[in-house]
């Protein structure tokens, strides 16, 4: 007989369930196993970040109040800061996360294709983690050199953490790197592979569209980081000039010579511009079906919808150098560039225009999760809109390397897709973990989130227009700063410990709801989709029981005329679906 | 419902946040009001996008909130109104697009009659080169760069000769002259932003970029360095003063050459007749004297030595009211007649040398040292001065003098003059210390270099 995949097999009768401790909560290959360790991993090393940010926004806040940071700690903490949110955080807990949870039970399968790989996928992930964390403990520290870590300031003396800090910095990425590539060839396998029958890439949830297309992205993209990390070890240990060039340091002249500062700026957003969407995919498909399941009513424009994370997928691939307009790269980049992003907003706002229609004429339940996919709809398109702004080269200009951009990316990629983490965690709690969260404390976490984030952002905005340079450490006495700007950054600085503090709702939470909470249906939003069709809350190993199941139908069969529920699961035939009539 | 009320108040609130919000663009200081057109532009067709999209949905969660017996439509797509906001949607971008790459057009394509010169970005100071009569920059190069020749400049190239080297933060431009600037780093990535003039270039080593603009309101205009530049990029200031034609030509004018500058005599030896007059306070050593408040100045690097005569010259340093000590100084400046007899006694005292001083200042060292680190970016580790940095030596200078500067330095007794930049970054990063006992550590810790 020939070998098949524990993904793919039928009756679960040689899948062998893991009996110790360890197998089952330690070296798990169990898909849902892995994806609770890479989430916990990754909201672990998140909240550092988290503190961090504190800590440099309390320097920018009071900057004479508190002397907790020194120029050196705040260009520390700013790049990890960054770093470990876009990588370590949000693209692990997306892909490593949801994408490891939900693909094998949304398509139907009892595990990844290579559960094995699975497992060493997280291994790898932890390592690269304990590499990055180990920089705070070397002589100089972590690297100052910005989340963009651009030669040759990055391995030149007066950045700080240039000796130890620098080189834990690109290993610990090398290391993400081969992570993501275990991960990923699993999950983009998986989905390919492991379907179950009927389950046609027409009929998968935009959930695992997002994650697979950004799987793929992640693919591509790694790699150009990983290039580019290696070139820069090898200037920095070895003395090639990649991208150095001769210049002076510390007033002396280097032993570099040829090398181009600009081609790592390349090879950097090569891969820096699609890992937007390595984020934002993941999330625009689970806030999909967040929207579709409260709201009672298909998600609107489902084919549209596929074609639009494909179109901005393959388009994430040619727009990279708008992130650099004001490089010093030949400027007629800049016609081409410029073109090419404006067009990724039109297949971007046709998915905006569809979760609203969505929502219209439906039957909207504002519950806990619907209530963070709405608030993503108006944070994305507040930082979809500001990213008009800064794609078109002419205005980039004066907005370029101020507050506007750190203002536009904190709203379209670190608040938006949190709030579909959140919209996420609380939607699929009732399946991961059997018990219901507490709606009130929920709302709470909400609101104060989605106020609170929102006066961090906008007022930065016009910072930004102002002329409020980012990455500085103080502004000291600027002619064209007024005493009112310095006021907001107070402000600001508030509303972030706010935010923060209101995030302890959220582990509360968790917490509480993990062994007070009531026991969740197996089904308590009444979804289409597979995963809530389980035989078991939460599913045990292998997920199906004796028999994988069968779909008929997409997901998103809410509100059927005729149907006596208001919802058809995907894996009830069509001569059962029961109508009114039927009654 | 409390969602759909929140949802209006946002877009409410957010749009009287921009109207009534007192940042917005500096006043226009150059030829770029099409960047701040296609600026507006770009407000108006999101503004609209942002309240409609949102009210729409405002009105989506009133109208369809869940009610007892309320039934969602179903209906999967509806190709026709898809089409209608594709198309919608590709007008509205194009309406951005089209000025912002006419614009773009005007931005890569520098007049003719623009005159050019040169910024150069270093850690983390300005410096700026005009190609002289000849109208022709001479040849740089980083290998040619040396204490004497900060520029690099090639002494063979006959282009050269005449460029005139601005070595300092603060230039000047002449209003209504359109202006290419060449953008060079000796270093680092740096980036030449004037917010007033709304255009910005990062400078790449081993690389030359360039930006344009036509200043057009006489005034005086921070630069600030955009691109992160290490520890200290964001002390990184410069200036541009736009004059009228004449008072250029005449600022111009009164800026060194490169053969002027190769052309200069140093003598030391004539120096050391001057310094009879420094020695009553400062030693025949240049050892200092604290009951004088005089530091120990001997060895001191000659160009910072002559920086700081002309700015106590120039009533730039030692003008402050509470700088007591410092205007001390300012009547001694009298018997240094012209440029020349600063030069030479500023060579002399670089040729001193003296013992390493008693210490008094005690601190927690270790954490001296830490704090340090933003200080040996300049400084050198061991506090020996980078001339390339414009950093003096600040081991073996007496420690109590260190702890009454770095004060005044904080307090903005020191640096706060407008003409002083480089006393502005220190400012700024003094600021660092904020408790005196910061103070006492750093200068704790120095104390240990100067008797190694």
């Amino acid at each position: 007989m020939a070998f098949v995949a524990l993904a793919d097999r039928d009756d679960d009768a040689h899948s062998h369930d893991p009996d110790t401790f360890i197998t089952k909560y330690i070296w798990s290959q169990d898909h849902k196993v892995i994806a609770i360790q890479y989430a916990i991993t990754a909201i672990s090393v998140g909240l550092v970040a988290l503190v961090l940010s504190l800590l440099f926004r309390l320097q920018l806040g009071f900057p004479d109040s508190f002397s907790l940071v020194d120029p050196t700690e705040y260009y520390q903490y700013v790049t990890m800061h960054g770093m470990i949110m876009v990588v370590y955080l949000l693209t692990a807990l997306f892909l490593g996360g949801f994408g490891n949870y939900l693909i094998p039970l949304m398509c139907g399968s009892r595990d990844m294709v290579f559960p094995y790989l699975n497992m060493l996928s997280f291994w790898v992930y932890l390592l690269s983690v304990i590499v990055l964390m180990a920089s705070f403990f070397v002589p100089g520290g972590p690297t100052g050199a910005g989340w963009t870590l651009y030669p040759p300031q990055a391995i030149s003396e007066g950045t700080p953490g240039v000796d130890g800090g620098i080189l834990l910095m690109i290993l610990s990425l090398a290391i993400f790197i081969v992570a993501f590539t275990m991960g990923g060839l699993n999950y983009v396998t998986t989905v390919l592979q492991a379907r179950a029958r009927g389950m046609t890439l027409m009929r998968m949830p935009l959930a695992i569209w997002g994650i697979f297309v950004a799987t793929i992205l992640g693919l591509l993209a790694f790699p150009a980081l990983l290039v580019a990390a290696i070139m820069m070890m090898l200037d920095h240990v070895v003395g090639t000039s990649f991208f150095m060039p001769e210049m002076l340091s510390m007033g002396t002249a280097n032993e570099y010579g040829g090398g181009s500062p600009i081609l790592f700026q390349h090879l950097f957003w090569f891969f820096g511009h699609p890992e937007v969407y390595i984020v934002a995919l993941p999330a625009f498909g689970i806030v999909s079906d967040v929207l579709s399941v409260h709201a009672r009513k298909n998600i609107f424009g489902y084919r549209m919808m596929v074609w639009a994370i494909v179109a901005i997928g393959a388009l994430s691939f040619v727009v990279w150098a708008h992130h650099m307009y004001v490089s010093g790269m030949n400027p007629y980049f800049g016609f081409f560039f410029a073109t090419t992003t404006l067009i990724i907003a039109v297949p971007t706002a046709l998915k905006v225009y569809n979760w609203i229609l969505t929502l219209w004429r439906g039957d909207l339940h504002l519950t806990v999760p619907m209530l963070f996919a709405i608030g993503f709809i108006f944070t994305f398109i507040h930082g979809g809109l500001t990213g008009l702004f800064l794609g078109n080269v002419t205005v980039d200009l004066p907005l370029s390397d101020t507050y506007f951009v750190i203002g536009h990316f904190h709203m379209v990629m670190g608040v938006s897709p949190v709030l579909v983490v959140f919209a996420a965690i609380y939607h699929w709690f009732p399946k991961i973990t059997g018990r219901m969260f507490h709606s009130g404390l929920g709302k709470a976490h909400f609101w104060l989130t989605l106020l609170g984030t929102y006066s961090i952002y906008l007022p930065m905005h016009y910072l930004g227009i102002l002329g409020l340079p980012r990455r500085y450490f103080a502004y000291g006495d600027t002619d064209f700063i007024p005493e009112s700007a310095h006021a907001m950054n107070a402000g600001i600085t508030i509303a972030a410990l706010l935010v923060a503090a209101a995030q302890c709702l959220f582990f509360i939470n968790v917490i509480w709801s993990l062994t007070k909470g009531k026991k969740a249906e197996a089904n308590p939003w009444r979804a289409a989709s597979l995963e809530w069709q389980t035989p078991d809350t939460p599913p045990k190993h292998g997920n199906w029981g004796a028999e994988l199941p069968q779909v008929y139908r997409w997901p998103y069969d809410y509100s059927v005329p005729g149907a006596s529920e208001d919802f058809i699961p995907q894996n009830v035939p069509d001569a059962y679906a029961s109508t009114k009539d039927d009654k | 419902m409390a969602l759909a009320i929140a949802l209006i108040l946002l877009v409410v609130g957010s749009l009287i946040f921009h109207f009534l919000s007192p940042w917005y663009f500096t006043p226009l200081a150059s030829n770029w009001e099409l960047i701040d057109f296609t600026v507006s532009i770009t407000f108006v067709v999101t503004g609209i996008v942002f309240v409609i999209a949102n009210l729409f949905m405002a009105y989506c969660v009133i109208r369809y909130r869940h009610r007892p017996g309320q039934k969602a439509d179903y209906e999967p797509e509806n190709a026709k109104l898809e089409w209608w906001l594709t198309i919608i949607t590709s007008l509205g971008v194009a309406a951005m697009l089209a000025p912002g790459l006419a614009v773009w057009g005007d931005f890569v394509t520098v007049p003719d009659e623009a005159a050019e010169f040169e910024v150069i970005g270093q850690q983390w100071h300005w410096s700026y080169r005009f190609p002289g009569e000849d109208q022709q920059f001479g040849n740089v190069d980083i290998r040619h760069i040396t204490e004497d020749n900060a520029f690099g400049m090639d002494p063979a190239d006959p282009a050269g000769q005449d460029d005139v080297l601005v070595a300092s933060p603060i230039v000047h431009l002449p209003v209504g002259q359109p202006m290419r600037a060449w953008l060079r780093s000796k270093d680092v990535l740096h980036n030449f932003a004037v917010p007033q003039f709304r255009v910005k270039m990062d400078l790449v080593p081993g690389h030359v970029s360039y930006t344009w603009f036509t200043p057009t309101v006489v005034g005086e205009y921070e630069i600030l360095c955009e691109e992160l530049c290490g520890m200290a990029h964001f002390a990184m200031r410069g200036r541009v003063v736009i004059d009228e034609r004449d008072e250029f030509e005449n600022w111009l004018s009164q800026q060194p050459t490169y053969s002027e500058l190769e052309t200069q005599t140093v003598d030391p030896m004539l120096g050391q007749a001057s310094y009879g007059l420094c020695a009553a306070c400062h030693g025949q050593q240049g050892e200092g004297m604290q009951a004088l408040n005089a530091p120990r100045i001997a060895g001191l690097d000659n160009r910072y030595l002559e920086r700081q005569l002309k700015y106590y010259r120039d009533g730039v340093r030692g003008t402050h009211d509470l700088d007591t000590a410092g205007a001390m100084m300012r009547p001694i400046l009298a018997a240094l007649p012209d440029e020349a007899a600063i030069r030479n006694v500023a060579a002399y005292i670089e040729t001193l040398t003296t013992e390493s001083p008693i210490t008094s200042v005690t601190g927690n060292v270790i954490r001296g040292k830490q704090l340090y680190e933003n200080c040996a970016s300049c400084h050198g580790e061991n506090g020996q001065g980078i001339w390339a940095m414009n950093a003096p030596a600040i081991a073996g200078q007496h420690d109590w003098y260190l702890v009454s500067q770095l004060k005044n330095f904080r307090e903005g007794i020191r640096g706060s003059h407008r003409m002083d930049l480089y006393g502005d970054q220190m400012m700024m990063l003094a600021d660092v210390l904020q408790q005196d006992g910061d103070i006492d550590d750093v200068v704790a810790y120095l104390n240990t270099l100067s008797t190694n």
